[in-house]
């Protein structure tokens, strides 16, 4: 009998001590990453289509639209940025429907980092935070002081949030150690100014058992949210890829008491499909998750369809593209 | 503020029910001989539906007669043709299904989206894959020319009464025999709804004849000297009563009986996807499902961990009427099964089994239970042996891979097993000792007309579906 019996029940703080063991060394985090229960790809997207078919209506979908609207980062990542395009995004996401001042705001614009301040300022006195894509977003090839500086200059011009885009190349090379230490990395920059969301890219990692890997190296590392994609790629959000995420947030919480937040970004168009997604929180992990503090949809079209529905609901009949604004 | 969701009752505006049935006998309803009428109600409220004729001896004998008769042309006509029927009813079915999966959930009491997204479109499936068959019986492996059996007699439940109805009708008809079908005493009226169907297809008078009533009238189909063929699905004690009444006839003769599925999950399996298949193997149309995952077997390991997902997903069903599109759990088909759920489950508490239920409120009409689980039951325990038809889920534990295979068929049944693990050697290793009919992996429940489904055992004999599925109808 061994003198000494691992720490085990429900305090946070042990268990995440027990938990910094799984770090300690490349051999010690690929044991526990492949340790992890497996994912059956047909049984998950079984799940996630099922949960598809919740029928949401009348007052339900109307709790759902506000929802959806105030979890929303409204987001431009275009080469062709100006300042003017920026300004008027961030006038959106405070007043998103101007027929209608009830309507609730966004959680945060989402922009590149040169875009920062200009962002900030435009948002100054309101609470819809910036978010700013750093890390040489969004293929994140760049040396990590280049990363460093990226995510430092976002901070400094006033980023509230940072979205980080983890090494897809080396996470398929197998170095799980070296994507955990960049994550640990630029936290430490975000420290106590922000919140950090880091993003897999799930389209590239490809299986379901490696976005599982993946959520756990994030949060081990520190993160704040995790994040589906890019946006930049073929495959985005999917019901699939976000449930999974789910499961292993609450797995987590369950684990170390700590809560991480999820944000599908990219290909979530509809007022439907953001519906979906919102069915899938509340069945996966329940009410304490859907607040905009802890899911986020990374969305720029969303938010129009989203308006046209609830003009929908207000006044009973439908509107058009003519009656929310462009951008 | 939460996330609750609306009322989203699907229409029965849909659906028009006559206030009386008659027997459909050679092409026309009649009444019952006698007049004996009685009454179909639907579980969730208690409200009477429809009044039904109950067929007496002599109804049957009559049903028997023109099945007799129809036989004679319907067998004669090239498989080609009877083909073109069996298309028309699968696409009326189709056409119709919104109907029929409305009129099944108020009838049964399960939800409609079980109805139409799994009875119905099974349903349509099994007509259209049978009556592919119907001019390929050359080549179905039981020789050139194999010749249809006569008239066939079938008795089916409750649980799925349109879904064994096409079991049932779909290979008898394609392989050229009649029918006489009893549907249960609880769930009439999809049959008749199907003989109108027939009837819409022009289906040839007296090739399809439903005689409704109960036991008795179930009791003097399979005994009448006219039936060639009997086909049963229901409960093993009927169908022993069954094999007696049949013995020394030269009827043939399939059953289809209880079950006490055994779903087994090793410590690598895909955690949250077998909690998917745990809940489809034991919630699924309220667990009122013969081959229902109804022992749980876990490895000890995981056991701890594997408990607390189940309840925390337990607690996400949603019970209620079942024509709402939400809702997970319906009624229990009957007073009479709940009573036997009710009883069972009880003497799984005075075993010394822990009994868990998540906190829900049942509706004050109706017949309903709770989705249920059993922890701390043993082999010896009534609740791991006996079959409970409900929603009732018993959980055993395991250390080993033989220790598993041995508990899994330590049973009187042998319908079905279920394998959760990610290792595909095990799978198939684990799978090939397994006594039982159907074996899933990685899921369950997964039904597909193309695969032979039928017990070990006590859980009967013969198959039904797939190319198997054509032997029962034919002289080979």
């Amino acid at each position: 009998m061994p003198t000494t019996v691992p720490a085990h029940g429900n305090d946070a703080a042990g268990r995440l001590t027990e938990l910094a063991d799984v770090t300690a060394s490349d051999s010690a985090l690929r044991r526990f990453l492949h340790g992890l229960p497996g994912v059956d790809a047909v049984g998950l997207e079984a799940r996630a289509a099922s949960l598809g078919t919740r029928s949401i209506k009348t007052t339900a979908k109307a709790y759902a639209i506000d929802l959806a609207i105030s979890m929303i980062d409204l987001t431009t990542l275009e080469g062709a940025d100006t300042p003017g395009k920026v300004r008027a995004l961030a006038a959106k996401a405070v007043n998103p429907d101007p027929t209608d001042r009830t309507t609730p705001r966004t959680a945060a614009v989402c922009v590149y980092p040169d875009m920062v301040a200009t962002a900030k300022a435009a948002l100054t006195g309101t609470d819809v935070k910036v978010a700013s894509v750093a890390t040489a977003f969004p293929a994140g090839r760049a040396a990590l002081p280049v990363k460093l500086a990226d995510t430092r200059d976002a901070i400094a011009a006033g980023a509230d949030e940072i979205d980080m885009v983890i090494d897809r190349g080396a996470f398929l090379a197998g170095r799980y150690m070296d994507v955990f230490e960049e994550i640990r990395a630029v936290k430490a920059e975000c420290a106590d100014k922000a919140r950090l969301k880091v993003i897999f890219e799930t389209g590239e990692l490809s299986t379901y058992d490696n976005i599982r890997r993946a959520s756990w190296i994030g949060m081990l590392a520190g993160a704040d949210f995790i994040k589906t994609s890019t946006g930049k790629v073929a495959v985005n959000a999917t019901p699939s890829n976000t449930l999974l995420m789910l499961e292993a947030v609450r797995d987590f919480r369950a684990l170390t008491g700590v809560q991480v937040g999820v944000k599908p970004a990219g290909g979530i168009r509809t007022t439907k499909d953001a519906v979906k997604f919102l069915v899938l929180v509340n069945e996966t992990v329940g009410e304490d998750w859907l607040d905009n503090h802890w899911f986020r949809f990374g969305a720029s079209s969303l938010l129009n369809d989203l308006l046209m529905q609830r003009q929908k609901l207000s006044t009973g009949r439908y509107s058009g593209p003519d009656y929310v604004t462009v951008d | 503020m939460s996330f609750t969701y609306a009322p989203a009752p699907e229409s029965r505006s849909v659906v028009d029910i006559a206030p009386s049935y008659g027997l459909f006998i050679d092409g026309e309803f009649t009444e019952a001989t006698g007049g004996k009428v009685f009454k179909t109600v639907s579980p969730s409220s208690e409200e009477v539906l429809s009044e039904v004729a109950h067929g007496s001896a002599e109804d049957v004998d009559r049903a028997v007669k023109a099945a007799r008769k129809a036989f004679e042309k319907w067998s004669a006509l090239p498989g080609s043709e009877r083909a073109k029927y069996l298309f028309r009813i699968a696409r009326i079915i189709q056409e119709r299904s919104r109907e029929l999966a409305v009129l099944e959930t108020l009838d049964n009491g399960k939800p409609i989206k079980e109805t139409r997204d799994a009875d119905l479109p099974l349903v349509a499936a099994h007509f259209f894959y049978y009556a592919g068959w119907a001019d390929k019986l050359d080549h179905a492996g039981y020789g050139a020319n194999p010749r249809p059996l006569g008239v066939a007699g079938q008795v089916i439940p409750w649980n799925f009464p349109l879904l064994m109805l096409a079991w049932k009708i779909a290979p008898a008809l394609a392989t050229g025999n009649t029918v006489v079908l009893k549907p249960a005493e609880t769930t009439p009226l999809s049959a008749l709804f199907f003989a109108d169907i027939c009837r819409q297809a022009g289906l040839p008078k007296g090739v399809v004849n439903i005689v409704t009533g109960d036991g008795t009238t179930g009791a003097a189909l399979v005994a009448h000297e006219g039936v060639n063929k009997v086909a049963f699905t229901g409960s093993t004690a009927v169908g022993k009563a069954i094999a007696r009444t049949v013995a020394g006839s030269d009827k043939k003769l399939t059953l289809e009986l209880g079950g006490k599925g055994a779903n087994i999950v090793f410590d690598d399996a895909p955690i949250d996807q077998a909690v998917e298949g745990i809940v489809q193997g034991i919630f699924f149309n309220q667990g009122q499902v013969c081959c229902a995952g109804s022992r749980l077997l876990v490895q000890e390991s995981i056991q701890d961990e594997l408990l607390d997902s189940l309840k925390r997903r337990l607690s996400t069903l949603r019970l209620g009427d079942p024509l709402d599109k939400n809702t997970d759990i319906g009624a229990i088909n009957s007073a009479e099964q709940l009573a036997r759920i009710t009883e069972l489950a009880d003497s799984g508490e005075a075993e010394g089994a822990e009994r868990w239920a998540p906190a829900c409120e049942l509706p004050s009409a109706g017949y309903w239970f709770a989705p249920t689980l059993f922890t701390n039951v043993t082999q010896a325990h009534r609740i791991a042996r006996e079959e409970i038809f409900g929603p009732v889920l018993s959980v055993l534990s395991f250390r080993t891979p033989d220790e598993a295979v041995a508990k899994a068929n330590n049973s009187q049944y042998g319908l079905s097993a279920g394998i959760w693990t990610e290792k595909g050697s095990r799978m198939l290793a684990v799978a090939s000792k397994l006594r039982a009919g159907v074996v899933w992996a990685n899921t369950f429940n997964k039904f597909d007309p193309t695969s032979p489904f039928g017990g070990f055992k006590e859980s009967g004999f013969g198959r039904e579906g797939g190319r198997h599925g054509l032997e029962a109808y034919l002289d080979v």
